[in-house]
């Protein structure tokens, strides 16, 4: 089985164990697209970015050129932020770009801050990655003293600093309007909606461009490319290539980059360069398509390009390229249940419904696993999941100010509409249980 | 004729007002105001808990889910949030909306204890309301709830149960936003997000009650009301706090005739619902043990409790010899400034219409002439707060007159209004001003003419560049001037001086004085002033309703308090009456007044309580205090509004109109006063400024009316006084008040009588260093005075503080166990040494 | 208990001078707090109210809503096993398990020696090399039981104490910009904002 291909955009350094040096970075072509952007007008860079109709690696999806193109006219400080919180359970990708080839992202920050005009840009890295703050520290001192960052960058009279700075330990700050609520030393609770994107009204309230890690360093090969080149690969509807991981039950667990639309998760679960197949020859039960806030997929979908609208219209996401495969010995209620105790333990606290409904999804599916279920503990959880997203719909919609709280309920809906016999099992045996103890 | 040709002819009719629909109904709506607010205006309450609407929406407890048609169909939106459009189409009343919010309800309810019985809140919870009417019947959540350590004492004042905290974020929010105190916060998160302080650093904040107000469950209660009555055993009338001159509206509670608990109304001119913890808690003064019920009479060196006729009697006969004695002018009457402006008004008319005494003050020498009421065009809070400009020629607000302090706050946060503070030392407002320039005690009207380019620029620390900046604001829009007595050690003269050249250089500013004393502006507009009479009318000019309605009018202009002190002090008083007055306690030149009340022929006091002057009183007649007689009060800004009596007064105390009357008729003269009625109908037939203050429009306008009056005058004559040179080695001292100290109203409330700071000198930490002594420690400090007989000394703690400027020296006056009040004794400025012991 | 060392102030500032508002170096200014005392103290968070102008309540708002720091004194090393999804459904748990039975506590103890700390973390972004393990956020994958004995065997030793600095410890490389290459435009122009 032939899969398609396509050149490596992202990865192309991750081979090479020096790959995350300046001088390395030097020798393979880096910093080049920043002399061609300082070159061009700021619009023309944006214009590029625009025909390379990428979509935002953070989980959204949202055109980046478009989100740009929000930035209102004429209203300056305007700032850029790198969301480097990578946290929605799965995900794996941001990390490596940022630990092996760290100037690869600051070539693209600052080509961003160039193309919007901004006075300043901050690289928030999740608390947790020693490594990725120590190879970024590093990298930019390099930048910094060779003239690729900071004051009139490689004597083109453009400045721009790029503040390193991270988190401590928090999902919810990869939200942005958390992150830039973080990023002001605040609380990481998300800001109410409208304005719908930090573009208007950002960090102190000024304009702000949120991108994520893997979409910034997309930035360098489009502008050394061009953003036609960019748009070719991959599928119309899904431009360029993309970093997906691959976790779970597959034989070759990995971070693998391809193009978007041209490749299926069939493919990406059993072609022998990606997956190498499910663990011991199983068969799949269920997989999680984007990160642990999607609505899961079946054996059905397999066959399914990893294309946004496909992905969509089939009631999930491709979110942050997370796909985590469960093979057919996976018990479904403690799968659900681990994800729902992550979301509230993430729960920033803010909303009622996520709050306090997390915290009692998590605690009715702790009873059920722990024999303790009761006959109606499955239309609860159902009727408490319907109280923070009515309907239990896709995309949800919610009674909270953030998807944080919605996400929990997906795990839910997910398991209990295809798996309903196994939850009924628990009670069973929890019902069981009880008339003995009776006896 | 055809439509189009009459459209075309009628002058363009204004565009209908904005509108939307709410469950089928039509409401019109204020452009961009929320939907919450308009839905309410229109009769349709949708709940909420974290709302409140002098507060930024967070959206937090979801309860105000509504159903908006959007361009993509219906959705679910928080009203605390959404701005109203018109044409929006509004369910509260569907389905899913009520699913919603009972979702929420329940949510809320998981972790609740459900402790209503035992709840102070319960009966008047929020939570508990929308749970009898909208909530759950049995509770569906069957596992342990949330468990803390039950309540807490964030503060003196202020507990907090951390297991029924909905976390609303109303108490936070109004700590940072509205009270700029952020010591109570979130913290951590999810299902452990908490409110708490930080170790060590209580919530005491000087607003902390209003957050016992506004939090819609009973997480947070007030020491001084918990399991003190249930809501249903409460009674309440609105009445307005006297306890400071903003004038703040209440209502006052009780339950058996007693006085439990003041909250806050929302008065949009005054207070906005806010309450300092002073106005708040000094209820409990009124129930003091130590209150005088009944009246007092000086036998045999002692004061003994006597009937009223025997003590009107004797009181009557001390004033009657007096003017046997001595002429009226033998009589002077201090005071007036804590009662009600009826109080005031019959008590004018007793000394100058009775007696025929212009010695009448109610000012204790801490205030500023009456002339800046008189003589310098008014401006109120709103306008304050919507100038482009405000300085402060003033003591410290948030000390003084706190929720003023809180209005200003916000006028500078939130509607960026700029504040110029021209002060010797920091105060509780410098956080917000656009600019503050210091200056030494006594240069203040130096560096107002500094500013107006018409004064030395070099007498003051302010660079060329700042007093040009701050001149060229003066110029940037409407400007209004907060002035006051910033310092008890510094003469009037300086303010005056300063205002008034302000006043002449900046044709349009308008002023706000702020005088503190609860009802000083209404008793000196009654007539508790020299040389003028009710309505500031001049003494020589008498109107024909004056004329109609008094006998007489005295000869000659008489004397302030100072002069009435000095007057005693030296003889010529033969019967002093302190009315609520205690100028041993208040008067700046305490050894003065010691002198007065020992020199005075006879004091005859009215009075709460024994304090350190009426103890020396010969007759003390015990007065009705507040929530015990009703009445009118006029607030800094000149706003009368309605006092309201809630509970009998204590014993046999009397409210101090009647008093008036009964002395008159003892001075064989007839007030004409036996209903409160009879005095209001005098003084507004009197006063011209109060005519338009009926009872009709004060029931319209609870809020208050504004008193009308000379409100364009521009004559207050400043006088150019120069200070004397500093001396290198001496520190020149200011003497200002606190919040908490030893007046009445904090000494004799229990909860908070300890939290007066305490009497000490502050210096800049630099200044105790290079004295070396340590913060805490006790010296010696003498007044520098070439004239021996002003060289006087005290003792105090010195405590060093960055607050102070250098070469300055801070005292707060009337502490507990204060001795700062020794060395004061009226010169223009006073410089002092500290020693080591 | 101590506030910033005179080196760490001398930092902080730097770190503060990188941000438009001072504010915005609270949580690097907390991990420096906890990197000099191990655990974030009172006196560190008085210490950056003061640096940063806000209560010390606010500071700790901000520092208690992160799981990064703690405010007690913990292990030297802080092992933190993911047993999310990805790391569960290859045997998370198990491991979970023997780290316990191994260091005689259970998660979110710390042995009596004040050497390790074991946690029970959320996903920590390995996920393709399940089950994986930080340790004082240096990561271990696909980690056996044989492998968690090893580790333990090594911290114990202070074999991996130069690869691993003490908990606290995040980066041992900090940012640096020599001021001559420090463009600045950002806080000046929202000083500017900000002055109104
Ligand atoms: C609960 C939640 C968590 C998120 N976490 C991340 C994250 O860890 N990293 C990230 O880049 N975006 C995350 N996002 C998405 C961001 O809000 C934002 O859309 C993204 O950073 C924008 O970048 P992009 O347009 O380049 O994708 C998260 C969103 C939500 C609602
Ligand atoms: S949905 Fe949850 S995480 Fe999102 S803002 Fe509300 S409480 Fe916070
Ligand atoms: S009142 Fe609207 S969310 Fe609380």
């Amino acid at each position: 089985m032939a899969v398609s291909t396509g050149p490596k955009i992202l990865t192309s350094r991750f081979e090479l164990s020096d790959g995350h040096t300046i001088d390395r970075y030097l020798a393979t072509g880096g910093y080049r697209a920043l002399a061609k952007a300082l070159a061009m007008a700021p619009d023309a860079v944006t214009a590029q970015v625009k025909a390379s109709e990428m979509q935002g690696r953070g989980g959204a999806g949202f055109p980046t050129g478009t989100k740009w193109g929000f930035l209102p006219p004429g209203v300056f400080p305007r700032y850029v932020v790198v969301n480097g919180d990578e946290s929605e359970p799965g995900t794996y990708k941001d990390r490596l770009l940022m630990e092996r080839d760290p100037h690869q992202l600051i070539e693209g920050i600052v080509i961003c801050a160039y193309a919007v005009g901004a006075a300043q840009a901050f690289l928030y890295v999740r608390g947790e990655m020693a490594l990725a703050q120590e190879r970024l520290a590093q990298a930019l001192n390099d930048a910094y003293a060779k003239g690729y960052v900071g004051h009139d960058i490689m004597g083109s009279g453009f400045s721009v600093d790029i503040t390193l700075t991270w988190g401590a330990g928090a999902y919810i700050v990869g939200e942005e309007t958390a992150l830039i609520e973080s990023l002001e030393g605040n609380r990481g609770m998300p800001r109410l909606k409208p304005p719908y994107f930090p573009a208007s009204k950002g960090l102190y309230l000024q304009p702000t461009i949120v991108n994520n890690v893997e979409t910034v360093s997309n930035l360098p090969w489009i502008i050394n490319e061009g953003g036609d080149a960019f748009a070719s690969l991959g599928v119309p509807t899904s431009t360029g290539m993309r970093l997906f991981a691959v976790s779970g039950h597959v034989n070759r667990p990995g971070v693998y980059e391809v193009p978007q639309g041209l490749t299926t998760f069939r493919d990406l679960f059993e072609a022998p360069e990606y997956g190498g197949g499910i663990r011991g020859g199983r068969k799949v039960k269920a997989f999680i398509p984007g990160g642990v806030s999607a609505m899961w997929f079946f054996e059905e979908h397999l066959d399914m390009p990893l294309d946004k609208p496909t992905v969509d219209k089939a009631g999930s996401m491709l979110g942050s390229g997370a796909i985590v495969v469960m093979d057919d010995t996976t018990d479904m209620v403690k799968a659900a249940w681990r994800v729902v105790r992550f979301f509230a333990r993430e729960s920033c606290g803010k909303c009622t419904p996520c709050r306090e409904g997390t915290t009692w999804l998590e605690r009715i599916l702790d009873r059920i696993i722990a024999g303790d279920g009761r006959p109606d503990d499955l239309e609860l959880l159902l009727d408490v999941s319907d109280n923070i997203s009515p309907g239990l719909a896709w995309p949800p919609r919610q009674t909270t100010i953030c998807p944080l709280g919605p996400s929990a309920v997906s795990p839910i809906v997910s398991a209990l509409k295809r798996f309903r016999p196994e939850f009924e099992a628990y009670l069973a045996k929890a019902a069981q249980h009880r008339e003995s103890a009776h006896v | 004729m055809s439509d189009a040709l009459v459209d075309a002819e009628a002058p363009a009719a204004p565009p209908p007002p904005p509108s939307i629909t709410i469950d089928g109904r039509r409401i019109e709506v204020k452009p961009g105001e929320l939907l919450i607010a308009a839905a309410e205006r229109g009769g349709t309450y949708i709940p909420r808990f974290c709302y409140h609407p002098r507060m930024e929406p967070v959206g937090m407890c979801r309860m105000c889910l509504v159903q908006v048609d959007g361009p993509r169909g219906p959705a679910l939106v928080v009203s605390c949030m959404q701005p109203v459009a018109d044409g929006m189409v509004v369910s509260t009343e569907a389905p899913n909306v009520k699913k919603a919010q009972e979702g929420v309800l329940e949510f809320l309810l998981v972790n609740h204890p459900l402790d209503c019985p035992v709840c102070d809140k319960g009966g008047e919870c929020p939570l508990q309301d929308q749970t009898i009417s909208n909530g759950p019947g049995e509770s569906r959540f069957v596992e342990e709830k949330r468990h803390y350590e039950k309540p807490i004492a964030i503060s003196e004042l202020v507990q907090l149960d951390r297991e029924r905290c909905i976390l609303c974020d109303r108490c936070t929010r109004f700590a940072k936003d509205v009270a700029g105190d952020p010591l109570i916060h979130f913290t951590n998160r999810g299902g452990n997000t908490q409110v708490e302080t930080f170790p060590n650093h209580p919530f005491a904040s000087y607003f902390s009650g209003n957050t016992v107000q506004i939090c819609p469950v009973g997480a947070l209660t007030a020491s001084p009301y918990r399991f003190k009555a249930r809501p249903w055993d409460l009674e309440e009338v609105e009445s307005t706090c006297t306890s400071c001159s903003v004038g703040c509206r209440v209502t006052v509670q009780s339950s058996r005739n007693q006085l439990l608990r003041y909250q806050g109304v929302d008065s949009d001119p005054v207070n906005w619902g806010w309450l300092c913890d002073k106005g708040r808690f000094d209820f409990e003064a009124v129930n003091s043990d130590s209150r005088l019920g009944s009246p007092r009479l000086r036998r045999g060196g002692e004061l003994v409790e006597v009937g009223w006729s025997e003590a009107l009697d004797a009181a009557g006969a001390l004033i009657a010899r007096a003017i046997e004695q001595g002429g009226p002018t033998s009589v002077a009457v201090i005071g007036g400034a804590r009662g009600t402006n009826e109080d005031a008004y019959a008590w004018a008319k007793l000394a100058k219409g009775v007696i025929g005494t212009d010695h009448v003050d109610a000012q204790l020498g801490d205030g500023l002439p009456v002339g800046v009421l008189t003589g310098l065009p008014q401006a109120t809070i709103d306008e304050a707060c919507q100038a482009t400009t405000v300085v402060l020629l003033a003591p410290d607000l948030k000390e003084e007159l706190p929720v003023l302090y809180l209005r200003l706050r916000d006028a500078a946060e939130h509607r960026r209004v700029r504040i110029v503070e021209l002060s010797s030392m920091a105060s509780g407002l410098t956080p917000y001003t656009w600019a503050t320039l210091r200056h030494r005690p006594g240069e203040q009207s130096a560096l107002v003419r500094a500013i107006l380019g018409n004064g030395d620029k070099n007498v003051v620390g302010a660079s060329g560049e700042q007093l040009d900046a701050v001149r060229a604001q003066l110029d940037a829009g409407p400007v209004v001037v907060v002035v006051g007595r910033t310092s008890l050690a510094e003469s009037p003269d300086f303010a005056v001086d300063a205002t008034s050249a302000l006043r002449d250089a900046l044709p349009n500013a308008t002023f706000l004085p702020v005088l503190r004393r609860g009802n000083v502006r209404g008793a000196l507009l009654a007539g508790l002033t020299p040389g003028l009479l009710p309505g500031f009318t001049a003494r020589v000019e008498p109107s024909a309703a004056l004329t109609a309605a008094w006998s007489t009018v005295p000869d000659d202009d008489g004397l302030d308090t100072t002069a009435i002190l000095e007057a005693a002090a030296a003889g010529r008083i033969r019967c002093l009456i302190l009315l609520g007055a205690d100028p041993a306690s208040d008067h700046p030149n305490r050894e003065l007044a010691r002198r007065a009340l020992a020199g005075a022929g006879s004091v005859i006091a009215i009075d709460t309580f024994l304090t350190a002057s009426s103890q020396h009183a010969d007759v003390v007649l015990a007065a009705a205090g507040y929530g015990e007689k009703s009445g009118t009060t006029t607030n800094l800004e000149g706003r009368v509004s309605a006092v309201s009596a809630k509970v009998s007064p204590i014993g046999t105390a009397r409210s101090d109109w009647a008093i008036a009357a009964d002395l008159a008729e003892r001075l064989g003269a007839d007030l004409g006063f036996d209903e409160l009625v009879d005095v209001q109908t005098e003084l507004r037939a009197v006063v011209a400024a109060l005519a338009h203050v009926t009872d009709e429009a004060l029931v319209s306008a609870p809020d208050g009316v504004l008193a009308g009056g000379p409100a364009t005058s521009r004559t207050l004559q400043g006088k150019h006084v120069e200070p004397p040179l500093a001396n290198a080695y001496a520190y020149r001292l200011t003497v200002s008040r606190t919040l908490y100290d030893a007046g009445l109203g904090v000494a004799r409330s229990h909860s908070l009588a300890g939290l007066a700071r305490g009497s000490a000198l502050h210096l800049h930490p630099t200044d105790a260093e290079r004295l070396g002594v340590a913060s805490g420690t006790e010296v010696k400090v003498v007044v520098v005075a070439d004239d021996p007989d002003r060289v006087r000394t005290a003792v105090m703690t010195l405590v060093a503080d960055a607050d102070v400027a250098r070469g300055v020296a801070w005292a707060p006056f009337n502490q507990p166990g204060d001795t700062v009040g020794d060395l004061l004794d009226g010169s223009v400025v006073v410089d002092v040494r500290v020693e080591t012991l | 208990m101590p506030r910033l060392s005179d080196a760490n102030l001398t930092l902080a500032k730097e770190i503060i001078g990188r941000f438009p508002r001072p504010k915005s170096a609270l949580i690097p200014l907390l991990h420096l707090a906890q990197e000099q005392d191990g655990y974030v103290t009172t006196d560190a968070m008085e210490h950056l109210a003061e640096l940063v102008g806000v209560t010390a309540a606010e500071v700790y708002g901000t520092a208690s809503f992160y799981e990064m720091f703690h405010f007690e004194p913990s292990g030297r090393f802080h092992i933190n096993v993911c047993t999310n999804i990805s790391c569960q459904l290859v045997g998370a748990w198990e491991l979970l398990e023997h780290a316990e039975k191994r260091l005689g506590i259970t998660a979110g103890g710390t042995t009596t020696d004040g050497l390790i700390t074991l946690e029970d973390v959320e996903c920590i972004a390995a996920c393709t090399e399940a089950p994986c393990l930080q340790v004082n956020y240096r990561y271990r994958y696909q980690v056996t039981p044989a492998d968690f004995d090893a580790l333990v065997d090594d911290l114990v030793a202070g074999r991996l104490d130069r690869e691993i600095p003490p908990f606290g410890t995040l980066a041992k490389v900090r940012q640096h910009v020599p001021v001559e290459r420090w463009a600045g435009i950002g806080t000046e122009a929202q000083a500017q904002v900000d002055a109104r």
